[in-house]
């Protein structure tokens, strides 16, 4: 598993990278999803960077949309387009827009930000899989503050109502958003109860546990009839002493002494 | 005596045609099949009829999924909820990636009637005509709804179409009705006054025409079916040759057609103009033709205003 936690480490500096290029963007919620990321792009979907549109690819939907520095560093490091555009991130004239642009980006299936609504994009792309009788499959990550959107719960339905056992959604549970402790904002719990009253098949895991995730992906594709959702536990900010477990690193970018800082503990230098 | 027949019905109608000749035609509908007219291509392609229940930003974020992959979805609704609770989902998950979904939406405008204000879609032109990527039709009789709808199947990118309740008047002939997209059309010619209309106002335009005449006014009468593009020519040759002009709508006053009209005189041939439409207030219930008179969209109002322009001139 050696080769998975150096990709997960580099997209970590790529993250730190980008924000503090960029003067802005969302560290946080991208350091918790560097393992999901490095699972589904680097062992589990099938994808060629080669052929982006490649109609019977498997498909990616960042719903918590914002946690494009962990998307972009992980379709560059996938080769999807050259590493240099990561320094262009959320600047003018730049292709690597704040929020995902489908239209623009080689690898982003679908446009993002607006919270809640890539959970329902990905069910239209199963669904369309259904139709078609095709073999891809649909991912997609959704954060714990997210599902605080109540078109997540009408997407909820859809996919357990059209029975999309071919779409896999992790939600990136690191109890945190922008205003504090979800529990503090909004409590969410019970998320597993929740979806599995909405007919999904629920597996809990620790989101940063690369034999967890690999399992997780394994037993969602055996299940038959209902769509999958696996409860990663993550950290926000894994990785970076400062910045795990603080809501202020949701959509704050390090300065110049803090990147140097998370470059030395992530093991690099800027 | 003149056919009826209503814009939805044509929908229907055009669906199931679209299901036979293409493929990936999908149809969508938030449990109101019935009345969108949508259970028409249900009954005939169920496998491609997709209920997403009572949920109406789930809808179309849906249809934006299935467009990804090359789906050419329909999403149906009334026009209050699609247009207006599902804006946000228009924008930024349809408009914004351009994505290949035709927004469907019914009874718009005041003639939905008995279910009073909080279903009459009165802004919705303005909402969709203000976001970028989108097309916006609005068809005037039956014939023009169903070659409106053929047209926007055929078109690659997001087009919202309104559609009414009632039934309304066949003005076109379906032999040689021809739609394009961005294109007015010179219902009537006439050198006087110009009446620009859109969807259900281009039959009471005609009336305001026959009025008119009576008084010795040559009265032009344009359709303007697509609000967003605009034809631009066909106002400003109408501005030039006519020196007066009266816009036409079930619509909010504020951001409908009568604003896209001024916003092209102003720029390009400043002329005289009235605005006939609902005087930026919310409807009631009533019957549709009922509410047409109160709300002032009547023939003799559009005279009226053909009048006050003539005499400003």
């Amino acid at each position: 598993m050696k080769d998975f936690k150096e990709i997960a480490n580099t997209l970590r500096k790529d993250i730190i990278m980008m924000t503090h290029g960029a003067k802005s963007g969302h560290p946080g919620g991208s350091l918790s999803a560097c393992e999901i990321l490095t699972a589904l792009y680097f062992k589990e979907m099938r994808i060629d960077p080669n052929n982006p549109k490649w109609e019977d690819r498997d498909r990616f939907v960042l719903s918590k949309g914002h946690a494009t520095p962990v998307l972009y560093a992980t379709l560059s490091e996938r080769g999807f387009f050259p590493k240099e555009e990561l320094t262009k991130f959320r600047k003018i004239d730049s292709m690597l827009q704040g929020h995902p642009d489908m239209k623009g980006i080689p690898g982003v299936d679908m446009s993002t930000g607006s919270l809640g609504q890539g959970l329902a994009a990905a069910n239209g792309m199963a669904l369309s899989a259904k139709l078609d009788n095709k073999e891809y499959r649909v991912y997609a990550l959704i954060g714990d503050g997210e599902i605080q959107e109540g078109i997540i719960w009408e997407a909820a339905m859809l996919a357990s109502h059209y029975k999309l056992d071919n779409l896999t959604v992790f939600l990136d549970h690191n109890g945190l958003q922008i205003d504090g402790l979800n529990k503090d904002v909004m409590n969410v719990e019970p998320i597993d109860k929740k979806f599995e009253a909405f007919g999904w098949n629920v597996l809990a895991i620790d989101g940063h546990d690369f034999e967890q995730i690999f399992d997780a992906l394994e037993k969602s594709k055996k299940v038959k009839g209902k769509p999958t959702l696996i409860i990663a536990k993550t950290v926000k900010g894994k990785g970076v002493s400062f910045m795990e477990n603080q809501a202020s690193w949701h959509g704050t970018a390090p300065n110049a002494e803090q990147a140097q800082k998370a470059f030395a503990e992530l093991g690099g230098e800027m | 005596m003149t056919t009826m027949m209503a814009t939805r019905d044509a929908y229907g109608e055009a669906l199931k045609e679209l299901g036979k000749l293409i493929k990936d035609v999908v149809v969508l509908d938030a449990d109101l099949s019935g009345s969108t007219k949508t259970g028409v291509f249900a009954k005939e392609f169920p496998e491609r009829f997709i209920n997403v229940g009572i949920a109406e930003q789930n809808l179309i974020a849906t249809a934006a999924g299935l467009a990804t992959t090359g789906k050419i979805p329909f999403a149906s609704s009334f026009a209050m909820f699609a247009a207006g609770r599902a804006f946000e989902i228009i924008r930024n998950s349809v408009a914004y990636p351009k994505l290949n979904v035709k927004i469907a939406a019914t009874h718009a405008g005041l003639t939905v009637g008995e279910d009073g204000a909080s279903h009459q879609a009165l802004e919705d032109i303005s909402i969709m005509r203000t976001i970028p990527n989108m097309v916006v039709l609005n068809p005037a009789d039956g014939v023009e709804a169903k070659a409106a709808i053929m047209k926007a199947a055929e078109y690659k990118g997001p087009v919202y179409i309104r559609l009414g309740r009632s039934k309304v008047p066949v003005i076109f002939d379906e032999a040689d009705y021809k739609f394009e997209i961005g294109k007015g059309i010179k219902v009537k010619d006439g050198s006087d006054v110009t009446i620009i209309a859109t969807g259900i106002m281009v039959a009471l335009a005609l009336e305001a025409a026959e009025i008119l005449k009576k008084e010795g006014l040559e009265t032009r009468v344009i359709n303007i079916h697509t609000i967003k593009p605009i034809d631009k020519d066909i106002i400003i040759e109408a501005a030039r040759e006519t020196k007066a002009i009266v816009t036409a709508e079930e619509h909010n006053i504020i951001g409908g057609l009568g604003s896209a009209v001024a916003e092209v005189l102003v720029e390009s041939y400043p002329t005289v103009m009235e605005r006939v439409g609902v005087k930026d207030t919310f409807g009631e219930s009533g019957n549709g033709d009922e509410l047409l008179e109160k709300y002032g969209l009547t023939a003799e109002k559009i005279v009226e205003a053909a009048r006050r322009a003539i005499g400003r001139r």
